[in-house]
C-alpha cells in the first residue's frame, strides 16, 4: 500500500450512522435474544476501540460483522464470551450479564457458545481427535467409545475424519480451520462466535468454509456472530450485515441494502471485496 | 531518575501480579474437577524425564567433592571423615541446591516456553471459551508435579553423588561401599535428613510457580516467549538461592539442638 493509499484511508470522515437499518427481530417474535450487546464501550491505553455498541443476535440468525483490521472486531466477541472485561454497557448472553457473572456462571455459559478463533488456536500437543475431544472429556460423561463416535461424526461434518491422528502442525491453516469449527460444535451450541473463519485462505477453501457455515446453520439451528472481511463468502451464511468502524456500528443489513449504501466508506469496502 | 522509579514499580507490580496469580492458582487447585490425566503427564515430564540430568548432575557433585575434599581433609589430618563430609554436605546443601537449579533450568525454561507460547496462539484463551480453567489445567498441575517431584529428584542426586562419591574415592584409595556408607551415616539423624528435603520441596513450588506465572503472563508472540523463557530460568535460579538462605537460617533455628 503506497502512502497515497494510506492517507486518503485514513483520511475517511467518520461515516454517518446507520445507512441501512433492519429491525432486530422483536421480543414478541423472541422473547430473549441469544445475545445482546447495549452501549458495549471498550479502550486500550486510551484508544476507544469499542464506542458504544448495540447489537442483538436472534435465535437462528447469523450476523457477519465487516470491518477494517484493527476496528475492535476481534475484541468484540472477546468481550462477548467474557475474555474480557468491558469498561461500559452490557453483554447479555441467554439473558445472563456476561461481565457479573462469576468464573463457574461464566463457564456454565461458555459450554452452550462455540468459538472459533483466527488462528483456530488448536492445542498444539494435542492430535486432531484429541483436540475436538477436549471438550466433551471435560463436560459430558459420555463412555470412551460414545465419544469417539461423536469425535469422528463432527470431524466428518467439516471433512476432516481422515485426519485424526495428526498434529495441528502437520495440517494445513485451512484444516485448521475445519478443526477449530469442529472443537466449536463439539457440545452443541446454540451460539456460535466465529472469528475470521476465511481468513488467510484461498478462494476455493475459504468459499467451502462459507458453504460450511451455511450447511451447520440449516442442520444445526445455531446462531452465529462471525467477524470476516470476506462478503464474498459470507453471502452464504449472512442474515444481516453490520458494519463496525471508528469503533461503533455504521451500518447494518442486508448485502442488497448495503450495496444501495452512498457512505464513502461502505462503497470502498465493498468495492474492495469484490 | 524517571528510570529507576518505573523499574521500581515494576518490580513491586510484578510482585504483586505474582502474589494475585498464587492467589488464583491456590484457589482452584483444591477443588473438583481434579486434573488426573494432565497432573500424570507433569509428573512424568517434570520427574522422570528430569531424572537423567539430575543424576547426572548430582554424579558429577559427588566426584567434584569427593576429590577436592580428600585433598584438604588430607592437608588437616581429618581424611576418615571423608565419607561423612560427601554424605552431610550432599544431603544437606550439596544435593538440594544443584538439583533446585539443574530444575530451574530445564523445568523452568520449559514450563514459561510452552505456557507463553500457549499464550501468544490463543490456545489458552480457547481453553478459556472451553469452559476449563487454565490456572487449573495448566498452572496447578505444573505446580504441584515441580512441588512433588524436587524432593524425589533431590533424593535421587544425593543417592548418585553419594555412589559416585564413593567411586571416586575408592579409585584413589580402595575402601568398601559398605564402610563408606556406614562411616558416611553413622552420626546423620533425621533432622538432618528431612528439614533440607522439606527445603526442596518449596524450592519446587518456588520454580512451578514462577515459571507458569512467567508463561502465562507472556506478552509480544515468539519475542516474548523467548523474553518469558530467559525470565523464567534467571528468576526461578535468583529465588532458589534466596529461599534457600532464608531456609537454611530456619532449619537451623528449629531442627538444630
Amino acid at each position: 500500500m503506497n502512502m497515497t493509499t494510506t492517507k486518503r484511508l485514513t483520511d475517511i470522515p467518520r461515516p454517518t450512522p446507520a445507512v441501512a437499518q433492519i429491525k432486530a427481530p422483536t421480543t414478541e417474535e423472541h422473547p430473549e435474544p441469544q445475545v445482546s450487546v447495549r452501549g458495549l464501550k471498550k479502550s486500550f491505553s486510551g484508544n476507544a476501540v469499542l464506542n458504544g455498541i448495540d447489537l442483538s443476535l436472534a435465535p437462528g440468525e447469523t450476523i457477519a460483522i465487516l470491518g477494517r483490521s484493527g476496528t475492535g472486531k476481534s475484541v468484540f466477541l472477546k468481550l462477548v464470551i467474557g475474555l474480557q472485561l468491558p469498561d461500559a454497557g452490557s453483554i447479555r448472553v441467554h439473558g445472563s450479564e456476561i461481565p457479573d457473572l462469576s468464573i463457574r456462571e461464566l463457564n456454565e455459559v461458555r459450554k452452550s457458545v462455540g468459538f472459533l478463533f483466527q488462528q483456530a488456536a488448536l492445542y498444539d500437543s494435542l492430535t486432531v481427535e484429541e483436540n475436538v475431544a477436549f471438550p466433551l472429556r471435560r463436560h459430558t460423561q459420555m463412555s470412551e467409545s460414545e465419544r469417539r463416535d461423536r469425535v469422528r461424526d463432527l470431524l466428518s461434518s467439516v471433512g476432516m475424519e481422515e485426519h485424526l491422528e495428526k498434529l495441528p502442525s502437520e495440517i494445513s491453516g485451512g484444516m485448521q480451520k475445519r478443526v477449530g469449527l469442529a472443537r466449536a460444535l463439539a457440545l452443541e451450541p446454540d451460539v456460535l462466535l466465529l472469528d475470521e473463519p476465511t481468513a488467510g485462505l484461498d478462494p476455493i477453501t475459504a468459499a467451502e468454509i462459507g458453504t460450511l457455515i451455511a450447511g451447520l446453520k440449516k442442520r444445526r439451528e445455531t446462531s452465529a456472530i462471525v467477524v470476516t472481511h470476506d462478503v464474498h463468502a459470507s453471502r452464504e451464511f449472512a442474515d444481516r450485515f453490520v458494519v463496525l468502524d471508528q469503533g461503533a456500528i455504521i451500518a447494518e443489513g442486508s448485502l442488497k441494502e448495503l450495496s444501495r449504501s452512498s457512505n464513502d466508506f461502505i462503497v470502498r469496502f465493498l468495492q474492495g471485496c469484490k | 531518575m524517571p528510570q529507576a522509579k518505573s523499574l521500581f514499580r515494576s518490580f513491586f507490580e510484578w510482585f504483586g501480579e505474582l502474589g494475585i496469580f498464587a492467589g488464583r492458582v491456590a484457589r482452584t487447585a483444591f477443588v473438583p474437577p481434579w486434573e488426573g490425566r494432565e497432573l500424570l503427564a507433569q509428573l512424568d515430564e517434570i520427574g522422570s524425564r528430569s531424572f537423567p540430568l539430575v543424576a547426572l548432575a548430582g554424579a558429577a557433585t559427588g566426584v567434584v567433592l569427593s576429590l577436592q575434599i580428600r585433598d584438604s581433609l588430607t592437608r588437616f589430618g581429618g581424611k576418615a571423615l571423608l565419607p561423612a563430609v560427601i554424605v552431610f554436605s550432599l544431603m544437606k546443601e550439596t544435593g538440594p541446591m544443584i538439583t533446585a537449579l539443574v530444575v530451574s533450568g530445564r523445568v523452568g525454561a520449559g514450563i514459561a516456553a510452552q505456557l507463553g507460547s500457549m499464550r501468544v496462539t490463543e490456545q489458552i484463551d480457547a481453553m478459556e471459551v472451553s469452559a476449563v480453567n487454565p490456572y487449573k489445567y495448566l498452572a496447578a498441575t505444573r505446580v504441584f508435579a515441580c512441588t512433588a517431584m524436587l524432593p524425589l529428584l533431590t533424593l535421587a542426586a544425593n543417592f548418585c553423588g553419594i555412589i559416585f562419591g564413593w567411586i571416586a574415592a575408592t579409585l584413589v584409595e580402595p575402601v568398601s561401599l559398605r564402610l563408606f556408607v556406614h562411616d558416611g551415616f553413622k552420626d546423620a539423624t533425621f533432622s538432618d535428613f528431612l528439614p533440607p528435603l522439606f527445603k526442596t520441596a518449596v524450592f519446587g513450588l518456588i520454580i512451578g510457580l514462577i515459571a507458569s506465572f512467567q508463561g502465562m503472563r507472556t506478552r509480544g508472540g515468539t519475542e516474548g516467549v523467548g523474553r518469558s523463557t530467559t525470565g523464567s530460568v534467571v528468576l526461578c535460579s535468583l529465588f532458589v538461592i534466596l529461599a534457600d538462605v532464608v531456609m537454611v537460617r530456619l532449619i537451623l533455628v528449629f531442627f538444630t539442638g
